[in-house]
């Protein structure tokens, strides 16, 4: 939108009118109405409301309602806790026989059975359904024949992998050694779905039926879903509340005016231009929660000028070059949290996440940064450009503020530029033709809290998000060691072992945890945030 | 008169055809969309090139627009990355414009004329001088800054309004936000009327009514303002499809999922088949606004006519 910095300015003028009417915080506190109906800020989802067709959060957050899976994350600490699982066994991290456990139906009353899972993984996995999140299914072995890579004809339409064995069991079989594989299954992609889905497709999209503890009242595309708490779920997370509308915004900045008008309730996304004022408007009613995102700046290793030996050094001191500190505050309100490894504090410690694990490559020093500029043979062109999307989210902001940082620390205000690409898509495109010859923005949200998600996605060799075609034979060897290890403590220091590759090859540059923020009117209590940035709905409190 | 029709409805045909496929050629190089549809990671490329297919994507250009037009005239407008019809958003989305441009349209004519007539009248007069100076803000206000303003102060400080308009858009909730669609064009239409009533306010014919004695209502209503509109209702003509497709920014202010919604949505995702449906009705609403217009020329002024 053109107007957006003009607008900026107007909402900082009426922010000072706002501030007086701003309603102290502090919630009622106690028990809730679990009758009551709460509202919330939504957006519209991009693709087609199926588990293993949504790979973004606004579909996210309704799945997350819905559905449970055989694993749920923690809200709090994203540890992942069996749900529908009785139990996961595997003697060999390869081979895994899953028991559900009884008493689990769907809302239509259909009983959750070993089946549900079966059907809905062949479903997702099938290259006619094209499902965008079908590669969560590639260790399962079988993939390869009803999603042939090359875009052939598929040959199979179900995994031979995955086996029936009774109504409450089923076994999995992989393609190769993959010990962390239960903990991944709290992913959207992996829960069950019920026999309407097959049966009569359209009706189950334009009214999803789930398993979770709220059900689909009606949906309007486009503009309104509402959820409403379905009383005879069988789990422990039951909802707090009578259920959520979820009201489609166009604009953020609408979302947080009607939340400041008392007609909405909760909005999960506060605009970067509101993060000025939002203490003084909301109070304690404003959230602000690490989640499983990190900004990184990736490089072409496809192009000989950064492929080649030496260039660590010029990486490092770009690194070097960037004031994290200064930028999270001013630009992003603390909002963001300067990075210091490649994973996400979210994971702590134990998952994997190490504070300080990048040492002096991200801690800033003009001085150290020029002189490993130099002495890496300068920046190649005499110019880097870092490429990224304009159209969503603040991106201009920040990467105008990092060149301005490298420029600074060089002395040279010529050595860095922001290239702005229109859309998504057309950056998207860039980026996998290969037609990059500088940095350009990566951010990667985590599928799932564990530290290998956060590298060998990103990292491995040919990964699907590798968009640098960064490739080290060391970092894929500790990778693989990690994922057969059974141990997760060993597992977790293989794995930050290979992230120290990473380091001294700053293979990319990590500049910024991001965090969740929301904001609630005085009507809801105990509101949070889970490590996915979503607000648990279920635990919300009404009064 | 109805030859004259006929041969306007035959004009539209190249028009159509010639901003259907600009259009279409417009969204196209923006290059490949379905890069855009995978989050922050590679297409799988199996499942992009079955997307491509499904979308129509991997036939040429020229092949697609053919195809495209083909299913157009079956009334298969195509379908939108999240599976919807485009035929369903347009249905969603056009009643809501609709509605919202016709609140805009009235302000326009109830006000702007009104104001335009009442300042044609008194020029140099204190009022005259008052409505061009506002009319000089208006216009030279950005809408956003309007609405933004409008929005805080009535939805938020004063609660008179909702700062967003529900789903479903009823008139009562389109008050605000058509004023705000309307605003730059309501100054246009005060400044041309005014200037149109001025002019002809010193006309023969004029000076021969008030000669005949004639009440100061009729001459103003059946002498002056019929041939003064003439300026003003092309203006208005033309600006009702200038509002329905140019209300993004008033949409997305007060959250209304009309039009101009849809189009941003489908610019940013570079959906071909939803901008390029929009913009073929939207060109449609264009070409018969203009042909109503030019047929009230000859209602207002009998000289002119289609012969």
């Amino acid at each position: 939108m053109r107007g957006a910095t003009h607008a900026r300015w107007a909402a900082c003028a009426a922010a000072a009118a706002l501030a007086a009417t701003a309603c102290g915080g502090g919630d009622g506190g106690g028990s809730g109405d679990t009758g009551a109906v709460l509202s919330s800020s939504w957006g519209d989802p991009q693709n087609p409301l199926e588990p293993a067709n949504t790979n973004e959060v606004q579909g996210g957050k309704v799945l997350d309602m819905i559905f449970r899976g055989l694993k749920r994350y923690d809200p709090e600490t994203g540890e992942a806790k069996d749900m529908l699982a009785e139990e996961i066994e595997t003697t060999d991290s390869q081979n895994f026989t899953i028991t559900i456990k009884d008493g689990w139906t769907f809302s239509n009353g259909e009983k959750v059975t070993a089946k549900s899972f079966v059907d809905a993984w062949n479903y997702g996995a099938s290259l006619k359904n094209n499902q965008r999140n079908a590669y969560f299914f590639e260790y399962i072995e079988g993939y390869d024949k009803t999603h042939p890579a090359d875009g052939g004809k598929q040959t199979a339409d179900t995994l031979s992998g995955l086996k029936v064995v009774d109504e409450n069991t089923f076994t999995v079989k992989l393609t190769q050694k993959f010990s962390t594989f239960p903990d991944t299954l709290g992913y959207n992609a992996y829960v069950p779905l019920p026999q309407s889905f097959f049966t009569d497709h359209d009706a189950w999209l334009s009214k999803p039926v789930g398993n979770g503890p709220y059900a689909v009242d009606s949906y309007t595309k486009g503009s309104q879903l509402s959820v409403r708490k379905w009383d005879d779920y069988p789990g422990e997370d039951k909802a707090q509340n009578g259920g959520v509308d979820l009201k489609v915004y166009t604009d953020n900045n609408t979302a947080y005016t009607d939340l400041m008008a008392g007609n909405l309730d909760l909005v999960d996304d506060v605009p970067a231009a509101q993060l000025k004022n939002v203490e003084t408007d909301l109070g304690d009613r404003y959230i602000n929660t690490p989640a499983g995102i990190i900004q990184t700046l990736a490089f072409p290793y496809y192009d000989e000028n950064w492929g080649k030996d030496g260039m660590e050094k010029v990486r490092e001191g770009l690194s070097r070059a960037i004031d994290r500190e200064q930028i999270t505050e001013t630009i992003f309100q603390k909002t963001r949290t300067p990075a210091t490894d490649w994973t996400s504090p979210v994971l702590g410690e134990e998952g994997g996440y190490k504070d300080g694990l990048c040492g002096d490559a991200c801690a800033y020093d003009p001085d150290a940064a020029k002189k490993l500029i130099e002495e890496g043979g300068g920046l190649p062109g005499g110019q880097v450009k870092i490429t990224y999307n304009a159209d969503t989210g603040s991106h201009k902001q920040w990467v105008d503020a990092v060149c301005n940082s490298i420029n600074n620390a060089l002395d040279n205000d010529k050595a860095c530029v922001g290239n702005p690409v229109g859309t998504f898509a057309d950056f998207r495109n860039q980026i996998t033709q290969r037609k990059l010859s500088g940095p350009f923005r990566a951010g990667w949200q985590m599928d799932y809290p564990l530290v290998q998600n956060f590298l060998q996605p990103l990292y491995y060799t040919n990964a699907s998000s590798n968009d640098g075609k960064w490739s080290n034979a060391e970092f894929d060897k500790l990778v693989d060691e990690a994922n057969a290890e059974s141990d997760t403590a060993t597992a977790v220091e293989k794995f930050q072992q290979a992230e120290e590759v990473v380091r001294d090859n700053m293979a990319a540059i990590p500049l910024w945890y991001q965090n969740g923020s929301a904001g609630y009117s005085d009507r809801l209590s105990d509101v949070s945030l889970n490590p996915f940035s979503v607000p648990v709905y279920d635990q919300i409190k009404v009064s | 008169m109805g030859r004259y029709v006929v041969r306007r409805l035959l004009q539209m045909i190249p028009v159509f055809v010639g901003a259907t496929l600009l259009i279409f050629l417009m969204v196209n190089v923006m290059g490949d969309p379905i890069a855009g549809l995978c989050g922050d990671r590679e297409c799988d490329p199996a499942t992009a090139a079955q997307l491509r297919r499904e979308f129509g994507l991997d036939k040429p250009v020229g092949q697609q627009y053919l195809t495209y037009m083909g299913n157009v005239f079956t009334g298969d407008f195509g379908t939108a990355f999240n599976g919807q019809e485009v035929t369903e958003l347009m249905g969603s989305a056009f009643p809501v414009t609709v509605r919202l441009t016709i609140v805009a349209i009235l302000f326009e004519i109830v006000i702007g004329i009104t104001l335009g007539v009442v300042t044609g009248l008194r020029r140099g007069r204190p009022v005259d001088t008052g409505v061009l100076l506002v009319t000089l803000v208006v216009i030279s206000v950005p809408t956003f800054v309007t609405g933004l303003l409008l929005q805080l102060l009535l939805g938020v400080e004063w609660g008179w309004i909702r700062p967003s308009v529900s789903s479903d858009a009823a008139f009562d909730e389109l008050i605000v936000p058509g004023l705000v669609l309307a605003s730059v064009s309501l100054a246009y239409v005060t400044r041309l009327t005014r200037t149109s009533i001025a002019e002809n306010a010193r006309a023969d014919y004029v000076r021969t009514a008030v000669a005949k004695g004639l009440p100061r209502h009729r001459v103003i209503r059946k002498h002056l303002l019929r041939n003064s509109l003439i300026p003003v209702v092309t203006f208005i003509g033309t600006d009702i499809g200038a509002l329905m497709g140019g209300a993004i920014v008033t949409e997305r202010i007060f959250n209304i999922h009309g039009v101009g919604y849809q189009l941003y949505q489908g610019i940013l995702r570079q959906n071909t088949q939803t901008v390029v449906g929009f913009v073929t009705v939207l060109v449609l609403v264009f070409l018969i606004a203009n042909l109503l217009v030019d047929l009230l020329y000859a209602v207002l002024d009998p000289r002119i006519r289609y012969a």
